[in-house]
Parts: C-alpha cells; sequence; structure tokens
C-alpha cells in the first residue's frame, strides 16, 4: 500500500516522536537519572565528544545554515560557547533543527543535550515540563507583522482579520489571550513549518503574521522586499529567551548558566575576541579570576581553567555576538543592552 | 462466510482425548509455551511501563490525563461544534476528532463516487475517455500525497484577496479566505426539518424493500416514487411550513478584512479534501476496475443475450458481482483516507493530530498526547472496518 509509506513519514513522525521520548524514557538511563543527579548530562557529552544542540529549522540570525552548511546565528554562538567551555573546541557541536512544535520532546527524550532556540521562560515550561532554564540571553516580546500597503498603525485595528501563527508557541496563547481582552475577533491560520507559515502570510492566506518581534525582524529582512512589510508597534507579551536543559542536572545547567554571564561580563570588561590573550595580563582582580589567572573557577564548574579564554577566542563576547548576527537585521540592543547602559543583561559576579 | 460453501467434514468435532499431565501430551506443551510467551512479554511490558514512569519521576515531567481539564487558550479556525480559546484541552480535541471526521466522512463519499466512475471510464470502448482516466489513474497514483497536498494549497492560495475576489455567481466569492456561500440562518425548524428528510429517507427505503418482497411473491410491480416524492419530499417540508417557514437568507458581505456571514469552506479544509478525494480516487479506480475485470464475460454475453440494455447488464448482472471482489481492498482505502488525513497538519487543517500534537507540547505530556491520537485512529479504523465487514458479509454470494 503507497499511502502507508506517506502516513508514516509525516503523519505517524508524531508517533515516532512519541516513541522517541518513550523509548529512552522506558530503558534505565545509566549515566542520568539513577546517579544522583549531579553531571549525567556533561558526562554523557564528556564521553560522547559532541555537543547535541537543538536550534530551529532556519531562522536568520538565529540559527540558519549558510551556504556551506555551517550553522550561523545568535542561538549558534551559545551552542559552539558551551562546546567551547567544555571541549576547549567550538566545533564539536552537532545541530539538531526543531520546530516550535518539536523542540520539547526532542530535549525531554535526551535527543539533544541543550536547546539554543529562541524558547520562552514560563512557569509550565521550567516545572511541569521537566526543564531548566539557564538564564534570559534575549530580552523579546511578541508583536505583529503586516504588508505595509494596508496601512495600519495599530495591532487593535486588526479586528475581523485573519492571523498566521505557528503552533506550540507561548505566541498562539498569548494572541489568544490578548484578543479576548482587546476584544479583537480574529481567524487563526496555525501552521507547524516556519517556511510554510510565513508563505502563508506572504500569500496573503493572512493579512498578519505574529510571532516574537526578534523573529519577525528576521523574517522580515529575509524577504525580497523587507520595506513591503511593517512591524507594529504594539508589544503584547514579554518573550524572555532562555537556553534551556533537562531537569535533574543542576551541573549542566550551571555551565550553560555561566556561559551566558561570562559573554556578558567580557562586554562588561571590555574583553573581546581578539584581546583576550592580552586581558591574560590586565591586573583587574575580576578579569584574572574570570580568565582562569587567578583562583579555580572554572574546576568549580567542573571544567578546566581556561574555558573562559577558550570560550570567548571562539566567539568574542556577548556584544560581539549580538553585532555579528543580530545588528545586520536592525535589532536594536534597547533591553539587551548591559545594566550600565540602560538595559537589562546583567551578570553576577565572577567569584 | 457464506453458509452454504462450508465443508460439512469441519462441522464433525475432532475425538475428544482427556488431558494427561505430561510432557509428552502436546496439549500440555502447547499449553506450557503460551504461558512462557506470554509471562515474557508481560515482564518485558511491565519493565518498560516501570522505568517510564521512574524516569518521568526523575525528570519531574508532569504524568496523568489531568490536562484534559485545564484551559487550552488555543485557537482553532473551524469548529463543528462551539469553541473558545477558554474551553479546555478536552473540548479542543473533541473539536479536532470532529476536524478528522469531517474530512474523512466527506472524503471517503467523494472518492468512492470520483473513483467508480473513473473505474468504469478506464474500461469504456469510448478510446479517449479510457485513455484520459488511464492518464489520471496512473499520474495521481504516483505522485507522493503530500506534494500533492501542497500543491493544492499553493494554488488556493494564489487567489485574489478578498477585496478581488472572484464572483462567479450572487453571494458567492472565491478568495484566498476560501469559498463564501450564501447560507440559510439556521432555526429549529429546519433542524426538524432535517430530521423529517432523514425519517423519510429510510421509510422510503424500507418501503422498497417492502414493494420488492411482495414483487416476488406476486410479480406486481409495485412503485416507489409516489411515496418516495411524499415522505423525501413532501414531509419535510410540511414540517418545516407548519413550524412558520423561517427563510432568511444570510448574504456573505465583505467587511473590513474579510468576508462576514454566509457559509464557509477554508482553503485549508478544501486543499485536504481535494487532495486526498483525488488521490485516493485513483486507487478505487483500479480496484473498480479489476472488480468488474474479475465478473467472466461470459455474464456480459449471457445478460446480453437476455436483452437487457448494457446499463442494466452493469447494474443488474455486473456490479453485484463485482462487489465482492471491491469491498475488501475497498475497506483499506477508507482506512488510508482517514489515516491520511493526518497529513492535514502540513497545511494547517487543525485535525486531531494538528490540535493533539500542540496539547502535548504545551502540557509537555508526549506519552499521553500519543496515546489519544493512537486511540482516536484505532477507534475509527475499526468502526470503519467493522462496518465494511457487515457489509460484505450482507453482499456475499449466497449459493444455492
Ligand atoms: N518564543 C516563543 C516562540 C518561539 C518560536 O518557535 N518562534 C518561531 C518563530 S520566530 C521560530 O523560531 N520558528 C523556527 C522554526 O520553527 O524552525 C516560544 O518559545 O514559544
Amino acid at each position: 500500500m503507497q499511502p502507508f509509506g506517506l502516513l508514516f513519514a509525516r503523519a505517524l513522525g508524531v508517533a515516532t516522536l512519541g516513541l522517541a521520548l518513550a523509548l529512552p524514557l522506558a530503558l534505565p538511563v545509566a549515566a542520568q537519572a539513577q546517579q544522583a543527579p549531579a553531571s549525567g548530562t556533561s558526562e554523557a557529552i564528556r564521553s560522547r565528544g559532541t555537543l547535541i544542540c537543538g536550534v530551529t529549522t532556519g531562522l536568520a540570525g538565529f540559527a540558519q545554515p549558510d551556504s556551506q552548511g555551517v550553522w550561523r546565528g545568535f542561538d549558534v554562538e551559545y551552542c559552539r560557547a558551551v562546546a567551547a567551555a567544555i571541549f576547549g573546541d567550538a566545533s564539536k557541536v552537532r545541530y539538531v533543527p526543531t520546530t516550535a512544535q518539536s523542540r520539547f520532546t526532542a530535549l525531554q527524550s535526551g535527543e539533544v543535550d541543550l536547546l539554543a532556540r529562541n524558547t520562552t521562560w514560563t512557569l509550565s515550561r521550567d516545572t511541569s515540563l521537566g526543564f531548566d532554564f539557564a538564564a534570559t540571553n534575549f530580552y523579546d516580546g511578541q508583536g505583529f507583522m503586516v504588508k505595509t500597503s494596508l496601512g495600519l498603525k495599530s495591532a487593535k485595528e486588526l479586528d475581523g482579520a485573519t492571523i498566521c501563527v505557528q503552533p506550540g508557541t507561548t505566541t498562539e496563547q498569548n494572541l489568544t489571550d490578548w484578543a479576548r481582552s482587546n476584544r479583537v475577533r480574529f481567524t487563526p491560520v496555525v501552521i507547524e513549518r516556519l517556511e510554510e507559515v510565513v508563505g502563508a502570510y506572504i500569500a496573503g492566506r493572512c493579512d498578519a503574521y505574529t510571532t516574537d518581534i526578534s523573529g519577525l525582524a528576521s523574517t522580515r529582512s529575509a524577504q525580497p522586499r523587507p520595506a513591503e512589510h511593517t512591524i507594529l508597534p504594539d508589544v503584547i507579551s514579554k518573550e524572555p529567551l532562555a537556553p534551556l536543559v533537562r531537569q535533574g542536572d543542576a551541573r549542566f545547567a550551571d555551565v550553560v548558566r555561566w556561559v551566558h554571564f561570562l559573554l556578558l561580563s567580557a562586554e562588561e570588561f571590555g574583553i573581546t575576541q581578539a584581546n583576550v590573550g592580552q586581558m591574560a595580563n590586565d591586573p583587574r582582580p575580576e578579569v584574572q579570576r574570570m580568565l582562569g589567572r587567578n583562583g579555580e573557577l572554572g574546576q568549580m564548574l567542573g571544567l578546566d581553567n581556561a574555558w573562559a579564554v577558550n570560550v570567548l577566542k571562539a566567539t568574542g563576547n556577548y556584544g560581539e555576538i549580538f553585532q555579528r548576527h543580530l545588528a545586520p537585521l536592525g535589532i536594536q540592543r534597547g533591553q539587551n543592552a548591559l545594566w550600565n547602559a540602560g538595559g537589562l543583561q546583567y551578570s553576577p559576579p565572577f567569584r | 462466510m457464506s453458509e452454504a460453501t462450508i465443508d460439512p467434514r469441519s462441522l464433525r468435532a475432532p475425538p475428544r482425548r482427556p488431558l494427561r499431565l505430561s510432557w509428552s501430551d502436546e496439549r500440555v506443551r502447547g499449553i506450557f509455551w503460551q504461558i512462557l510467551v506470554v509471562g515474557i512479554v508481560g515482564s518485558i511490558v511491565w519493565w518498560l511501563w516501570s522505568n517510564t514512569v521512574h524516569n518521568l519521576e526523575v525528570r519531574r515531567i508532569a504524568t496523568g490525563f489531568g490536562f484534559l481539564n485545564r484551559e487550552a487558550g488555543l485557537p482553532i479556525a473551524e469548529s463543528v461544534i462551539d469553541y473558545s480559546p477558554a474551553d479546555t484541552y478536552l473540548r479542543a480535541l473533541v473539536v479536532g476528532l470532529l476536524n478528522t471526521l469531517k474530512v474523512s466522512v466527506v472524503g471517503i463519499i467523494l472518492a468512492t463516487i470520483l473513483g467508480t466512475l473513473m473505474g468504469i471510464a478506464r474500461l469504456s470502448r469510448n478510446w479517449l475517455l479510457s485513455k484520459l482516466a488511464g492518464i489520471y489513474i496512473e499520474a495521481i497514483r504516483d505522485l507522493p500525497l503530500l506534494l500533492q497536498l501542497l500543491l493544492w494549497y499553493a494554488i488556493l492560495q494564489g487567489l485574489p484577496g478578498p477585496r478581488q475576489a472572484l464572483n462567479p455567481a450572487p453571494g458567492v466569492f472565491l478568495s484566498n479566505r476560501g469559498l463564501k456561500l450564501p447560507w440559510i440562518e439556521w432555526q429549529a425548524a429546519h433542524g426538524w426539518a432535517l430530521l423529517a428528510l432523514i425519517l423519510g429517507i429510510i421509510g422510503t427505503l424500507a418501503w422498497r424493500r417492502v414493494a420488492i418482497a411482495r414483487r416476488m411473491q406476486d410479480g406486481q410491480p409495485r412503485r416507489v416514487w409516489p411515496v418516495a416524492l411524499g415522505l423525501i419530499v413532501a414531509l419535510p417540508l410540511a414540517v418545516w411550513y407548519a413550524l412558520g417557514a423561517p427563510w432568511v437568507v444570510d448574504w456573505p458581505a465583505l467587511r473590513g478584512f474579510n468576508f462576514r456571514g454566509g457559509a464557509n469552506m477554508s482553503p485549508e479544509y478544501f486543499a485536504l479534501l481535494l487532495g486526498l478525494v483525488l488521490y485516493t480516487a485513483g486507487f478505487i479506480a483500479e480496484i473498480v476496475r479489476a472488480g468488474i475485470l474479475a465478473v467472466p464475460h461470459g455474464q456480459w454475453e449471457a445478460a446480453q443475450a437476455l436483452g437487457l440494455r448494457p446499463k442494466m447488464v452493469l447494474k443488474l448482472i455486473v456490479l453485484p458481482q463485482a462487489l465482492r471482489v471491491i469491498i475488501p481492498p475497498m475497506t483499506s482505502q477508507y482506512l488510508n483516507i482517514t489515516k491520511n488525513s493526518s497529513l492535514a497538519v502540513a497545511i494547517g487543517y487543525q485535525d486531531i493530530v494538528s490540535i493533539a500534537n500542540t496539547t502535548l507540547n504545551q502540557t509537555g505530556q508526549a506519552i499521553e498526547g500519543i496515546a489519544i491520537i493512537m486511540l482516536v485512529y484505532l477507534t475509527i479504523s475499526l468502526s470503519i472496518s467493522l462496518f465494511m465487514n457487515w457489509y460484505n458479509a450482507r453482499i456475499a454470494l449466497v449459493e444455492r
């Protein structure tokens, strides 16, 4: 029966997803669950020799393979930074593209070690889904994009409109909440794959496309004529995007969290990809501790003391990463500026 | 299956032997092995299960079906029953189930009609007709269904926007928002009239049986159409009239972004239905053709010799015999339509898979979500199989 092939290809891909989850969960987890939840994932990553990182299926600026098939983007830099911290080699990463819908099963089932994939930190994801969010690496909010030709000024004017949205996101739930409280009636078009939901909006199937504003900026800049699309000024939600890991492995979560803080602190202290070599001679005590000249902060994280140098050599600091991947999309630092520059990005001390 | 073909020897019971508790007794050995196998399978299942529960606990992933009563907050575009995002996950899943049934049932009916016509056309003596049917059948079966769905969806998205909608007839609008049709404002009286119509059809069919049975006895033909006219046309009209004959047409009209009022068929539903029907009809056509060819040529000739016209030969002699060959493979096509309808997720039609997927994503309870999907498809598939087996037994040739 031919249709069976198809069935398995797509729809029962769901079942495979379920099995992918069920099987690893069903087998006794030698390294992970049964020991004290100390450092199962880090051990597994180390013995495997690569970090498996869940990213988007392709969102310019965040995670997208370039023409040589090399993954690039803001989220990708976090995968590389964690690999550099663990192995001293940022290339030891295997990237697994995930849709909004498939990402959580991929992490729960152990298919990936780390999700670095514009995922919003919410209470239920942090608790009942069984995850731990490392740190907010991008403060975002949800917005709407419409064709400029519609001449809209505010999202409140969208009453009666058809709105494209990806399922399995906070986006779709915020949309219904917002519509309810603002008495805006709308018809949803809910499509799983990013290219297709964007395609539906471009084709005019929907009047508006809604997602995180960073995602809108990325999609807009990828269009042949970005000026034909306008991002409305309304911000209808808080979307703190954060890399996340499975709960029950505090050690690995610590590594990811402090890699982010390292990127922030490096920017704060003026340590860049280019000058990290010289900075080892910087007299400031915190810089010395951070870069492993003094003290054993690296060992405390279960890493080599050169971890910070390795990370910064591979990716540069937070500001450099932002400049490299997000500034070209027209995204401003805004809330993502450092705390001492009027933003929210703030690292606890390296001590 | 049919009673007359049972070999009478098989009705004789084998001689009974007392059971000896000895390894040399074949039955004792049989029972031993069966217990062993069931035991092994059972303990493997138990082992997998207890590990799953343990690991879910360690990872602090929620379990159980409690989430079904929580507010879903999901936007759903089309629904047969009332739905709002403030409803529960359970209701959202029911909406998804009904959407699956809506596309499967309509798909099965249309694919059967189209497939039968195509199968007959392919056997036609008209060269052009049979070649065209042949090309359709070969081409449609060779292209992956997912590709076809994406193609239909892309074509429907290519229609003009609502402001430039095609307007082939008054009140009918075709745009990339779907097909809009005028519709009557539904009131209770219409429901009762519909009920009367269904009862009328059942009554007419019953009368037809009686008429045929009596004709078998006395040879007198009895007319069915006056009864049909009365029960199917007059009765519902009378009911509707008696209830005040409400008749308000709801015309679709462009207001703001989109049309308001009237009935709507979304591009997602339309693309899915079109894809499923065209694809499955290709397979059904081949099944119908094979069924007709399975009837020996002598039957055609004999029927023609009796002076029956070709249409009558097909209707009275060939199709009833062909059906016996057609029904079993047809059942698997019906199952395929239902299961293939889950490709809906690719083009944004919110069927049970789409909604269960979102539910499991938001609650994180993948095992429960998948269990629900499997249960739904199992139930639908078993129902189709049971019905088709019943029908198959009913039309089976009773040899005398
Ligand atoms: N922040 C939201 C939305 C995240 C999300 O999935 N965004 C979309 C649109 S920007 C995306 O990244 N899609 C990429 C893909 O599906 O590959 C969430 O965590 O639920």
